[in-house]
């Protein structure tokens, strides 16, 4: 037994990690629902692609649920009032990312009647074509709610093209921390399975695969209730990081691997979250918008860790201060986070609104931080070996502190989903993953250099010929004038001679 | 037998005696400005340099064959560092740029006269006679060559602002 257990484990692909989890007690606490703060701030980028466009106007009255800013572009998602109220600007407010910088937002101040505007409600959704429930998903801003934000209609219409066969719900919730899935799946079970066959009908798929990693034990068996023998299969998966990322849940359930430069689509297959499932069943069947979400309050500093639905837009200072506060005042904080501690942002300061893809909020002590030095690569190799996409850590870092990120991209660079495996087991403190992120935003700036360089030549181009054209046309102009005053002195050269020649005539 | 051991060790003795002279006489004195520039280093012997380690960049620093600036790990802080120790005088500039600019009007200042529209190699100006000019942040290039047609100071350079579509994570420090 035990040698087989030993040989089973030194022949399967030991990928990730085990961290701490850390989910409970906040998993355990029941769900609360904070009330509408007086004030929202709602970014226009609260999602991947193009920033959504304001249309409304400062002063304007909004209802419940109407929409404020419209989707721009082919990926791109609207943005909706999560309360009545007044608009009261359209200004900056800090972005929940490590840089601290602003992002344009709208500012909402809410009038405290909470009013649903019209919505339109549908009563049987599997009537609609997956064009329709593609539009409805679509207008009413929904958007992957596991933390990347991608629109979730560009996917589900991308996916009924693509002739998807298998649709993959994601409900691993791998990253420490974090347990809004989790409460969703034991809260409202029923819901998400509705939004599962929903999506199942919208992309046509045959199976929908749920992952729910083992160390939640309670989600796995509610969904099990919920879904009963239909074609929803609930898949309790092993507990491990990152179990949540696309390609490795594929794998898992699947065991078909997304080939390293293409998508999930190019497989048959489609992941959506937990969270998304339960915001397109809202938004098919009773039209309402993405206009709030369940947030993990958590970490060692947080009084009373729980799982708590906010408005989007809120500050995440009023959801710490409604969850009850930081122990002892904030004194021990040494780190705020959004999302995940694996993959979250870090922000500077608690004034930073939860935008539609924060899953969590956490207030870490010292204890809960790795902030040592780092000491020199002793190249043991762990890293290789946790890095779930078979990539060598070690070696692309090397790289890249050199700047040869040529050499970076030849080892994978690319293919990096930058989980923080590799940093979270390095014994020398090497703040791997941070490499991979500078050198992606290095070659992204790189990249957009090359393209404006290009449009530099082509208006440099343009000039030149314009130039060149409104000397010719000047040239040309000069040319026709000369002509004309030549053909008139020529024509009363004429005349002067032929009356001239007559006045000679006469007078011979 | 006895002749063995009393020869080996006369001659160990005989060697040793003259090992112990030489090294009195022929010892080599190690650069002291070196081994102080070495405690300032960081020490990882990295070679991003091109130098066989901190030592190599060190003594070529001293010799002068290498400038003050070579150390990209220690950055800009060592760099002025040593060269407040040897007296040398560094272009820090080199080290990194303060990053792109672009040409900005001041609206209050331009009186519309085109002659900075006329000079722009991208027509990143906008702006007709008598109105006022501006410039199209996308297509300026900051080669900063309408600056000094601008008969009223209107048109000055600055850093284009970092927005979270352009922000890099800065590189971690080496270890």
């Amino acid at each position: 037994m035990g040698f087989m257990n030993l040989l089973k484990h030194l022949l399967s692909d030991d990928w990730g990690v085990h961290p701490d989890d850390h989910k409970r007690p906040a998993a355990d606490a029941p769900v609360r629902v904070m009330p509408v703060p007086q004030r929202l701030y709602l970014p226009l980028q609260q999602h991947l692609g193009g920033p959504a466009r304001p249309v409304v106007l400062v002063g304007q009255q909004v209802s419940k649920g109407e929409l404020i800013a419209e989707a721009q572009g082919m990926v791109s998602a609207p943005i909706h009032a999560p309360t009545s109220g007044t608009i009261v600007a359209v200004s900056e407010i800090t972005a929940p990312h490590p840089s601290g910088l602003t992002l344009s937002a709208i500012i909402l101040e809410a009038d405290g009647r909470d009013a649903w505007g019209e919505l339109p409600a549908c009563v049987d959704p599997f009537s609609l074509s997956p064009a329709e429930i593609g539009q409805r998903v679509a207008a009413a801003g929904v958007v992957g709610m596991g933390g990347a934000a991608f629109p979730s209609s560009v996917k589900l219409v991308g996916a009924s093209r693509a002739k998807v066969t298998t649709l993959v719900i994601n409900g691993g919730e791998c990253e420490p921390y974090l347990s809004c899935d989790d409460r969703l799946m034991r809260d409202q079970a029923a819901a998400i399975i509705d939004g599962i066959r929903i999506m199942q009908h919208a992309t046509g798929a045959n199976v929908a695969l749920v992952g729910i990693e083992d160390n939640k034990p309670e989600a796995i068996a509610a969904m099990q209730r919920a879904a009963g023998r239909g074609d929803v299969v609930i898949r309790p998966v092993p507990a491990r990081y990152p179990m949540g990322s696309e390609k490795q849940l594929i794998q898992v359930l699947t065991g078909t691997e997304v080939p390293a430069d293409g998508r999930p689509a190019d497989i048959g297959v489609i992941v959506h979250n937990v969270g998304t499932a339960l915001a397109v069943r809202a938004a098919v069947r009773e039209g309402k918008p993405l206009i709030s979400r369940l947030v993990t309050v958590n970490g060692q500093c947080a009084a009373y860790p729980g799982n708590i639905e906010v408005r989007i837009g809120t500050l995440a200072e009023e959801v710490i201060a409604f969850a009850g506060g930081l122990k002892g005042d904030g004194l021990g904080l040494a780190r705020r986070i959004m999302g995940g501690p694996m993959m979250g942002m870090q922000i500077p300061h608690w004034r930073v609104p939860v935008v539609k893809g924060s899953s969590g909020i956490l207030a870490l002590d010292a204890s809960e931080v790795a902030a040592q030095e780092p000491n020199p690569c002793i190249r043991c190799g762990r890293c290789v070996k946790a890095c779930p996409m078979g990539l060598l850590p070690l070696e692309m870092s090397a790289r890249i502190r050199n700047q040869a990120y040529d050499e970076a991209i030849d080892l994978g660079l690319k293919d990096c989903i930058a989980c923080g495996c590799c940093a979270y087991v390095c014994p020398s403190t090497i703040p791997l993953v941070q490499y991979f992120v500078h050198a992606k935003g290095e070659l992204a700036a790189q990249d957009r250099t090359k393209l404006r360089n290009d449009a530099t030549k082509k208006l440099a181009l343009q000039r030149q010929e314009r130039l060149a054209r409104e000397a010719r046309e000047k040239a040309e102009a000069a040319a026709r004038r000369k002509a004309e005053r030549e053909a008139a002195a020529a024509k009363v050269a004429a005349e002067a001679a032929a009356v001239n020649a007559q006045t000679q005539g006469e007078s011979a | 037998m006895i002749a063995a051991i009393l020869s080996l060790t006369l001659l160990g003795a005989a060697l040793g005696i003259v090992l112990g002279i030489a090294n009195k006489f022929l010892k080599v004195e190690g650069n002291p400005v070196v081994e102080e520039l070495l405690v300032m280093m960081p020490g990882s012997n990295c070679g991003q340099c091109g130098f066989p380690g901190c030592n190599g960049a060190a003594e070529a620093i001293v010799n002068g064959t290498a400038p003050a600036t070579c150390c990209p790990p220690g950055g800009k802080a060592l760099a002025s560092a040593i060269a407040a120790k040897l007296g040398l005088t560094v272009d820090l500039s080199a080290m990194a740029d303060d990053g792109p600019k672009i040409a900005v009007v001041a609206e209050e200042l331009c009186i519309g006269c085109c002659r900075c529209s006329k000079v722009c190699p991208t027509d990143a100006i906008i702006g007709a006679a008598k109105q006022v000019h501006n410039v199209f942040r996308e297509a300026c290039t900051g080669c900063s060559s309408c600056i000094e047609k601008c008969p009223t100071e209107a048109l000055v350079m600055r850093p284009v602002p970092v927005t979270l579509q352009h922000w890099v994570m800065p590189r971690p420090v080496a270890a």
